[in-house]
């Protein structure tokens, strides 16, 4: 099978961008894409929009975005998998470029989140949850990953601390990143004095809704090669479901789609756990990241707790993990996470990573979930 | 009738609107298949097993354990009159789980996975309108069925 590449990346400021509309935010990683691809936007054949359309007053945002980058008459369309809605856009430009019919496809994560009120966006994801049987009862997207969390405890015995520390090592990653929302140090004291949100999360439990966009720019194989000498190449793809309601899962301890996901992506690469240097993951809380790390097979079930302990997430362990700040801190523009995810591994697998690179990257990974694990996309990218 | 389902509820229409009728009567209702006899909890007008589209409304008794918990702090838009408020997910007797609130009949400090609950049916005396719901509480409690003399 012919590959897919990435040719370019662009990354906007994460944030409360009350400066910036959507699609002027859009418009920032977009030009910044065409610059690292060094191309222009005629050389592009179509674009497609990750984001979740609820959060604007602009109805069919793709329209909008569309115009703005100059992109008419080309096509775009929308992806949305709630919180995988980046990574869904991905996978279909994926599926265009190999399919024939696009040569060269704009993937554009947009979100804007903060012109809603934090308990319309509460009561909005919080339907996220099945909405017959559950939000009726006031359920919240912090209190669903909050159950698995107080689950994950139960059985395995996982702990607030470790919990904080994921939060910890987060953000002293995104201390380091120009994009983050929060570019600070925390301490595991300052997360377990920090406000309750759904026991057992307080804040420092829980990433921030934010603005921003990021966009990837991906090519055929053919094309990939004639424009540029540093393509990252998209060999893996996995993508899985599991029950919109936490009434209907098999396992309240894992998100089964991700394990379901991330052995498609392996498979399709051609390679294994073992293999992957660096990794962005969906800690939208703390929990979802100690999740990862067992149902990405990173470590045993059950152990994901103490591999944070021993520090096998952060960079020289075993599998750095979200050395960008993840979601925790460079705050969580839902559309927008898959595409900021994969511009992370592109610029590792370049070695573009500055003081946060990771050495001799050569395999990364990007695990984005959608909703509480109702959807869940892994993608395994390869430099060489 | 499914709208009187919930404080605030989200899906007036269903097929299975006649458990909030049940409900209101005290009675919490799974579906059984017609066809194939397979039983679930929430009920289903369609067969999740054999697909088939007909189904008779069976009483759970409500007896559950305790799988999962949350205290909510930050309430949603429609809930915040209630916060902070605890929501509980039970495996139940007869299959399936169900999601409601922990009731008064139990102390925070005494929420533990694994607890036996007893699911009781509730309506919202305060809300003009008939608005049905119900809670966790200790196994024991009682409550008031139509029909039922005594």
């Amino acid at each position: 099978m012919k590959r897919v590449g990435i040719i370019g990346i662009g990354h906007g400021k994460f944030g409360r961008r009350t400066d910036a509309s959507v699609q002027e935010l859009a418009f920032e990683a977009f030009r910044e894409a065409l610059a690292d691809a060094k191309i222009a936007r005629e050389d592009i054949d179509a674009s497609v929009i990750g984001s979740v359309p609820e959060y604007h007053k602009q109805r069919s945002l793709s329209g909008v975005v569309q115009e703005y980058l100059g992109l008419n008459p080309i096509p775009t369309w929308l992806t949305e998998d709630a919180c995988a809605s980046g990574s869904a856009a991905i996978r279909t430009a994926w599926m265009a470029i190999q399919s024939g019919l696009h040569d060269i496809v704009a993937v554009i994560g947009c979100q804007k989140m903060s012109e809603l009120k934090t308990p319309e966006i509460l009561a909005l994801m919080g339907r996220v949850g099945e909405v017959q049987w559950e939000s009726i009862f006031g359920t919240t997207f912090p209190g669903y990953y909050a159950m698995l969390a107080r689950a994950h405890m139960h059985e395995y015995g996982t702990t607030k601390e470790q919990l904080a520390s994921v939060a910890v090592k987060n953000h002293h990653y995104g201390a380091m990143n120009k994009h983050a929302m929060f570019q600070k140090e925390i301490t595991i004291d300052k997360a377990l004095k920090s406000a309750p949100v759904a026991s057992p999360f307080q804040i420092f439990d829980c990433c921030a809704n934010a603005d921003g966009a990021a966009v990837v720019i991906m090519a055929s194989e053919e094309k990939a090669k004639e424009i540029s000498e540093r393509v990252v190449w998209l060999d893996g793809l996995g993508s899985a479901t599991t029950t919109m309601s936490v009434l209907r899962r098999p396992t309240l301890t894992s998100l089964p789609s991700a394990v379901d996901a991330s052995r498609q992506a392996y498979k399709m690469a051609g390679v294994s756990a073992d293999d992957i240097k660096v990794a962005d993951v969906h800690d939208c809380f703390t929990i979802a990241e100690i999740l990862a790390y067992e149902d990405l097979g990173f470590c045993e079930r059950g152990k994901g707790g103490k591999f944070i302990d021993d520090r096998e997430s952060y960079i020289g362990g075993k599998h750095p993990v979200n050395v960008d700040g993840g979601l925790k801190s460079k705050g969580h523009p839902i559309g927008t996470t898959g595409v900021s995810m994969t511009t992370e591994i592109v610029k590792q697998l370049r070695g573009d990573a500055g003081e946060r690179q990771v050495a001799d990257a050569n395999i990364g990974l990007t695990h984005n979930v959608g909703g509480n694990g109702q959807y869940c996309f892994v993608h395994i990218y390869n430099r060489e | 009738m499914f709208e009187w389902f919930g404080k605030v509820n989200f899906t007036p229409h269903t097929k299975v609107s006649k458990f909030a009728e049940h409900l209101r009567d005290g009675r919490l209702m799974g579906s059984k298949c017609s066809k194939c006899g397979h039983l679930d909890f929430p009920p289903r007008a369609d067969c999740a097993k054999c697909m088939h589209g007909e189904f008779e409304y069976v009483e759970w008794s409500g007896a559950g354990k305790l799988i999962t918990y949350t205290r909510i702090d930050a309430a949603p838009i429609g809930f915040q009159d209630l916060d902070p408020y605890t929501v509980g997910v039970v495996d139940l007797k007869e299959g399936g789980r169900l999601v409601a609130w922990i009731g008064e009949s139990i102390p925070e400090s005494a929420i533990e996975i694994g607890m036996d609950l007893q699911v009781v049916p509730r309506v919202f005396d305060e809300l003009p309108n008939i608005k049905l719901y119900y809670t966790l509480e200790v196994p024991g409690t009682t409550w008031i069925k139509a029909g039922e003399v005594g």
